[in-house]
């Protein structure tokens, strides 16, 4: 295995020069930089933690133990969901102790010196690391955001080693950091797909299934699509692919920082995925496991709801009739893009609708839907896939203007011809 | 009977009988607390990891799997090992915060895809002895 050249700055770290917290830190980011083959390592200039969501006493037994150490970050970090709404606490609907342990999470974390933005989309605020910047973030549609969107570099970075990184500053040069890591490893061809299927935010979470699916923890490549696509179709097809595969990185050439052309990120003997309409109309099938067109439930916003999407469903909300008041409709997103979409009227008109907006968490991992709701329809392809596992309901994937006319009819209703296209 | 060598991206001792996956698994998302795989989706949902040694081609999904998996071992729903054809820097992570915070150790060891079927085939409790350098797994 290759040697690990630590740093003066490093040493001095390891012998607790900067607090026990560092020490520990960076031993824990020392013993990854082992694992990952790293010959050295690189200081990040800002971190996203993912571990202040409550997964039980061991997340939070290491985030008071960093404190008890004197912790605190040494860049600018943001924090990812929690298992609370803060703001609106009644909306959650855990136990007491889940609540207590959860609210102790997030103030362990803020105690260290990150910010509490509570966004598992911190590239929607108004800080985004530059192209070519190391950071160290974790959450996995963060990181593929990061990578991709971004053009930044982070590796696919998890609970604690997050935190660590912010603490120390450092992470292993390894993996997604090095440009011989960031070709594509499989391409996918779309340009048989239509204009008006690729205009949807749903189809982005269809294709990127498949790309994860296809790609593993590899880097997907997609040709074939107008140079029109939206952030929020890329976030929708990164979330979708860091969920059924490991991707931490993907290019869209002619559209990503790093895909002018093909030929930057690709081999010429790449050899391509076609995707026509019958597969994206499968995996949808697929991420769909409500049967017939019942409907309790409507959840968007995972990841969180950005502003431009809030101003879509605003623009479709509008002029029509509100939810059917047998459908629990919910919106998350930060408490930042919350605060904007307020004084722009957007969430007034999504309130007005029916709807329930939840910020600082997400829908398909902590008890906010209200009890007895089975079956829920989304636009997001990570939610369709996570939450009947997470939280015991069926799903229904499908556009954003399919989701807002079943919820005012009460049930699902396709637009086939879109999925046909 | 057998022996294979891998190499160690935790280390640690364990025996348990093999409990291999056919599909890779998000601990987070697709695992519960109590150890048992809740991915609607996985071809062996609702089996038990609690001291098996797991044996997947290789994790996917969360970067939440690393929390998830401390406090399976944390709480004792864990596998008793976990062994992989590449190695994953978020179930290490998982595996290194037991150890710091709790003194558990799970190890983690990384197969060749030849080995990796060797021991998938296998029937029977096995034991993984994964040192410092590399890691050995008696078979039968």
């Amino acid at each position: 295995m290759a040697d690990l050249e630590l740093s003066e700055e490093d040493e001095a770290m390891l012998a607790g020069d900067h607090g026990e917290a560092a020490k520990l830190c960076l031993r824990m980011v020392i013993a990854l930089a082992r694992v990952r083959g790293a010959t050295r390592l690189l200081t990040v200039e800002s971190a996203h933690v993912d571990g202040c969501l409550y997964h039980g006493q061991a997340g939070l037994d290491f985030v008071e133990r960093l404190g008890e150490l004197g912790g605190r970050v040494a860049v600018p970090t943001t924090l990812n969901v929690g298992s609370l709404d803060l703001r609106h606490p009644d909306l959650v609907h855990a136990d007491a102790e889940t609540t207590a342990n959860a609210r102790r999470l997030m103030a362990g974390y803020t105690a260290l010196g990150c910010k509490p933005t509570w966004t598992c989309a911190p590239y929607q605020l108004t800080h985004r690391p530059a192209f070519g910047t190391h950071v160290a973030w974790a959450e996995s549609n963060a990181i593929v955001f990061a990578n991709s969107v971004l053009g930044a570099r982070t590796d696919r970075y998890g609970d604690f080693l997050d935190i660590g990184a912010a603490i120390t500053g450092r992470v292993p040069d390894a993996g997604l950091h090095r440009d011989v890591h960031r070709h594509a490893t499989i391409r996918l061809d779309c340009a048989g797909l239509s204009r008006r299927l690729l205009g949807e935010d749903a189809a982005w979470g269809v294709l990127g299934h498949l790309a994860g699916r296809l790609a593993g923890s590899g880097v997907p490549v997609l040709t074939g699509v107008p140079a029109t696509v939206t952030e929020d179709q890329l976030k929708a097809f990164g979330a979708a692919a860091a969920s059924s595969g490991g991707v931490g990185l993907f290019h869209v050439v002619g559209v990503t920082p790093e895909a002018p052309e093909l030929a930057a990120v690709a081999s010429p003997d790449l050899v391509p995925h076609v995707v026509d309409a019958d597969r994206v109309r499968a995996i949808r099938d697929e991420l769909t496991t409500a049967h017939g067109t019942d409907l309790d439930a409507l959840c968007l916003g995972t990841p969180h709801f950005s502003l431009t999407e809030f101003e879509r469903l605003a623009g479709l909300l509008a002029d029509g009739a509100p939810f059917h008041h047998t459908v629990s409709a919910y919106v998350t997103t930060s408490r930042a893009v919350l605060a904007e979409a307020d004084r722009l009227g957007y969430a007034e008109t999504v309130r007005s609708a029916g709807a329930r907006i939840v910020v600082d968490t997400c829908t398909y991992l902590t008890p906010i839907l209200d009890a007895g709701l089975r079956t829920a329809m989304t636009n997001s392809g990570k939610w369709a896939w996570y939450a009947p596992g997470n939280i015991g309901v069926d799903v229904a994937l499908g556009s954003l203007a399919e989701c807002v006319a079943s919820a005012r009819a009460g049930r699902i209703v396709r637009d086939e011809a879109l999925w046909a296209s | 009977m057998g022996e294979l060598t891998g190499r160690t991206v935790f280390p640690g001792e364990a025996t348990g009988e093999p409990l291999v996956l056919d599909a890779p698994l998000s601990f987070w998302g697709g695992t519960d607390l109590s150890g048992r795989i809740v991915d609607e989706h996985h071809p062996q949902r609702g089996a038990t990891l609690t001291g098996r040694v797991l044996v997947l081609p290789r994790a996917r999904g969360s970067s939440s799997s690393s929390s998830v998996l401390a406090e399976q071992i944390r709480s004792g729903t864990a596998p008793a090992a976990l062994v992989l054809t590449e190695p994953d820097a978020i179930l290490m992570l998982g595996a290194w915060v037991a150890a710091e915070l709790y003194e558990l150790r799970l190890p983690i060891v990384v197969l060749t895809p030849q080995d990796y079927a060797r021991l998938a085939a296998c029937r029977g409790p096995v034991r993984v002895s994964a040192g410092p350098e590399n890691a050995v797994i008696r078979l039968g």
